[in-house]
């Protein structure tokens, strides 16, 4: 179980290698990465800016894992989400699950990133040729968090 | 004393991302310091007024206007959140 937040780049491999090293009972691993688009609505985006808030960010993430954990079998969870600024085709997030089956590596991917998405603390900011602002919390993203319910 | 800290857009608005607070006479929870805090005038009045674009914490944890409060507590005012 890992949970990470940096400005650094990440390896998506290595971080399939470093959850399932040592171990032969993993049946599946499913991953999420996350990019940085290169627009939004008719908006063209030059960069984002990723804040969150040290401490409770990390907090939230590790109640997410746990709530997980008690949903489906998992053998591991890795999460890494970055903050700082972005440029379009940046990887901004992470998330790779294991499970001895595929079917509770999906759902648990899938449930992971709908509560990040509304649970975690971090924030976005567009850098447009319009100039920059903070990104808008979408109600699909909410809608998407509450069918787990 | 707490310590209230704000993020994003609302730390852009206000104009400032911490302060440290003796807890004022009658402020026993979150809800009540959103009211002290909005009486400061704008733009706190503005920016702290709609209960949909402002969520708070308490100690690391989302918490809501009902949460009580103490000395020693961090609180932190921010949007709606925006990653992943």
């Amino acid at each position: 179980m890992s949970v990470k937040i940096q400005t650094e780049d990440f390896k998506p491999q290595a971080v399939v290698d470093a959850l399932c090293k040592g171990r032969a009972d993993i049946g599946a691993v499913v991953t999420f990465v996350g990019l940085v688009r290169d627009s939004a609505q008719t908006k063209s985006i030059s960069a984002m800016e990723l804040e969150y808030y040290p401490g409770m960010t990390e907090a939230a993430l590790q109640d997410i894992v746990d709530e997980a954990h008690q949903r489906w079998q998992l053998q591991g969870v890795s999460i890494i989400h970055r903050v700082g600024k972005l440029r379009p085709a940046e990887q901004i997030v992470m998330l790779a699950v294991a499970s001895p089956h595929r079917g509770e590596a999906f759902q648990a991917c899938e449930f992971m990133i709908d509560f990040l998405k509304t649970r975690a603390p971090f924030w976005k900011k567009e850098y447009t040729t319009q100039g920059a602002h903070w990104v808008d919390a979408r109600e699909s993203d909410d809608s998407a968090r509450k069918r787990w319910n | 004393m707490i310590t209230v800290l704000y993020f994003a857009s609302l730390r852009e608005q206000l104009g400032r991302s911490s302060e440290q607070l003796d807890c004022p006479e009658g402020v026993t929870s979150i809800g009540e310091l959103r009211t002290y805090l909005g009486a400061r005038g704008l733009p706190w009045s503005r920016v702290l007024h709609v209960d949909e674009l402002v969520m708070t914490s308490l100690n690391h944890a989302m918490a809501d206007a009902s949460a009580g409060i103490e000395a020693g507590d961090e609180i932190a005012f921010f949007p709606p959140v925006t990653g992943g």
